[in-house]
């Protein structure tokens, strides 16, 4: 199957049907779980749908400029999963929990 | 609906998401990381069908190869796989997937309602290395040299976070012998 | 895509295949073989001829092995590690000129699976993987020896991965393509890469010694102080697939080098040639002998130099590495400037 074909079959609203449920997913996993290192991780799934949605956009309407957003969307998420850790890791350290409800000592 | 679609993209789309929810309800953390490369592998295949070959290679070294080894060197360096979390009453879980099936919804009737405006237009070769640079370096240079600055800033800020402080030590561990 | 393609691509990957794992058994008896020379023994000299069968002997071993899976370990991931270690290792190759065309049936068949126009970043891509079948099974063991290995792995590999990242931005700033046959035409006769980079090549070498877990960087598996590294629990073919895909890490980073930096299939005086099959076999052949000294090269560096302390690692990664490819890069970008444009 060519590849171009897949242009032909799939409508755009599919992409955004899809990127959409994950983006929901992403947005579960960060209301129901507790685990930070599990929420960093639905934040950037929900990233990632977002960015499924901009290559979708870009590449049905024959534009770059949408891949190059995804390219500064990964960038941004980098930086964010490396600051996010570094204080992950210190935060267990001085508490021994990585659970995000215990982080609330600060209520009066 | 879906009867018309090309098997590669259903199958794909389907093991997007159910890796995906894999990695929101699974207990062990591991598992999760793992379940999360794999969705990055299938929105990577996305990508090619997309014909965005460049986002496709660039997305797993960044993604697969170093983000979420980053999850799983901390996951193993803590040691966190074993600890459970705390369970919730199943009152969260019906709020949180009240909200976001609500959240689905709206975005979903939302975009019914307003129909199709996009216009279908494909030309080959935007997602290759010589026409996404071109548009990067041209068009979108200051902000391309403003997320190295970003960059910059989150390495020197992750550093000095992960950087234990002699003095604050020992004043913990003044407290820890004092009582 | 016409099936005779099809059909052709399929043999060459089967072929391809074959001779990647045929090297990596026969690279077990050579380093064997190197090990004794350098320690002045004989080495395995009993199997067949020369000891020439002795790899088939080690590896009907460690099929008939008794298989292990210990009671606390995770199942599922413990198989999945060595797979994804053996895949991992085997699908570079894909993107790797052997040479440029033999024809054989009237068919013009080109020596390289894929030619892919962003190869570099493809075999990036496949080294920034290749972590997880170690961190995989050194976690799924269960077991604190190889956890401690799978840890210093995947923080070896993430920190060599940025210099080896940045020694090949070097080679791409300069020949202006990310596709591995440009960069092998490019670099006709003896006009290799290497002239021109010579810094960059010494720290790629590293790199692939490091992101190779070969010695001196074989912190993962250090016997001295981690009984075995990642693979303490496993046995048989689960074992086997670890050292093999060493061996194989070996043979295809040997390949991208001579690829990248020595010229690929090229060799001086290859326009005299006017016969294409010919052509065709002392191309490969070339680049075979290109292979396996480099190969040679690594197993010399495991037999004579004694392995790094951790922390000798982490600061020649990130103090004096990371800042030489930097350096490289700026000077790269410097020259390539004044030769487009002049001052």
């Amino acid at each position: 199957m060519s590849i171009l074909s897949v242009f032909n079959q799939v409508e755009i609203s599919h992409y955004i049907y899809l990127s959409t449920v994950l983006f929901s997913i992403g947005l579960f996993g960060v209301l129901f779980r507790r685990n930070a290192i599990i929420l960093l991780m639905c934040i950037e799934l929900m990233l990632n749908a977002v960015n499924l949605l901009f290559t979708a956009f870009s590449s049905y309407m024959g534009d770059a400029d949408g891949q190059i957003f995804v390219f500064f969307i990964m960038v941004v998420a980098a930086a964010e999963a490396a600051v996010g850790l570094a204080i992950l890791v210190l935060v267990y350290r001085n508490t021994r929990k990585t659970d995000v409800s215990f982080l609330d000592q600060l209520k009066g | 609906m879906l009867q018309n679609l090309p098997i590669p993209f259903l199958v794909l789309s389907f093991l997007t998401i159910l890796s995906a929810l894999y990695v929101v309800t699974s207990k062990n953390p591991v598992h999760s990381v793992l379940a999360l490369i794999f969705t990055f592998f299938t929105i990577s295949a996305h990508y090619v069908l997309l014909n965005a070959q460049f986002l496709a290679v660039v997305n797993l070294i960044v993604y697969a190869g170093a983000i979420m080894v980053l999850f799983l060197f901390v996951l193993m360096l803590l040691n966190l796989s074993k600890e459970s979390e705390p369970v919730k009453s199943n009152w969260w879980g019906i709020a949180a997937a009240i909200s976001a099936g609500s959240l689905l919804l709206i975005i979903t009737a939302a975009f019914q309602v307003s129909g199709e405006a996009v216009a279908k237009n494909p030309v080959e070769g935007i997602g290759l290395v010589k026409a996404l640079g071109k548009v990067l370096f041209t068009r979108f240079v200051v902000p391309f040299e403003l997320t190295g600055i970003l960059f910059l800033a989150a390495m020197v800020g992750a550093v000095l976070l992960g950087k234990r402080e002699k003095a604050v030590d020992a004043l913990i561990s003044k407290e820890e012998s004092n009582g | 895509m016409d099936s005779a393609l099809f059909l052709e691509k399929l043999i060459l990957i089967v072929v391809i295949l074959a001779i990647t794992l045929v090297m990596a058994l026969y690279f077990t008896f050579g380093e064997r073989k190197i090990a004794a020379f350098f320690q002045d023994r004989l080495g395995p000299n009993r199997v067949g001829p020369f000891g020439l069968l002795q790899p088939f002997a080690d590896g009907g071993k460690l099929l008939f092995k008794e298989e292990i899976i210990p009671k606390n370990a995770e199942k599922w991931l413990f198989i999945l590690g060595p797979g994804i270690a053996m895949i991992v290792a085997t699908i570079t190759s894909a993107v790797i000129p052997w040479g440029t065309s033999l024809p054989i049936f009237g068919r013009d068949v080109q020596l390289q699976v894929a030619d892919v126009n962003i190869g570099v970043l493809y075999i990036m891509g496949i080294v920034s993987i290749g972590v997880y079948g170690i961190m995989i099974g050194g976690w799924a063991s269960n077991n604190k020896y190889s956890l401690y290995g799978a840890i210093r792995a995947s923080a070896q590999m993430i920190s060599y991965e940025l210099s080896m990242g940045l020694a090949l931005i070097a080679v791409v700033m300069m020949s202006g393509t990310l596709s591995l046959r440009e960069m092998v035409e490019q670099q006709v006769g003896l006009n290799w890469n290497v002239w021109y980079q010579p810094l960059g090549f010494i720290l790629f070498l590293t790199c692939a010694l490091a992101e190779c877990n070969r010695a001196p960087f074989d912190l993962a598996e250090c016997e001295t102080e981690l009984i075995g590294g990642y693979h303490v629990e496993y046995s048989s073919m689960k074992l086997g697939f670890y050292l093999f895909s060493e061996y194989i890490n070996m043979f295809i980073s040997s390949a991208v080098m001579a690829c990248v930096y020595f010229g690929g299939y090229n060799f001086p005086g290859m326009h005299l040639i006017s016969d294409p099959m010919i052509l065709g076999i002392a191309q490969v052949a070339v680049m075979f002998a290109k292979i396996f000294f480099f190969v040679f090269l690594f197993m010399w560096i495991r037999w004579t130099l004694p392995r790094f302390r951790y922390d000798q690692l982490m600061r020649l990664g990130w103090k004096a590495m990371i800042p030489l490819a930097l350096l490289n890069m700026l000077a790269t970008g410097a020259v390539s400037l004044f030769n487009s444009q002049g001052f």
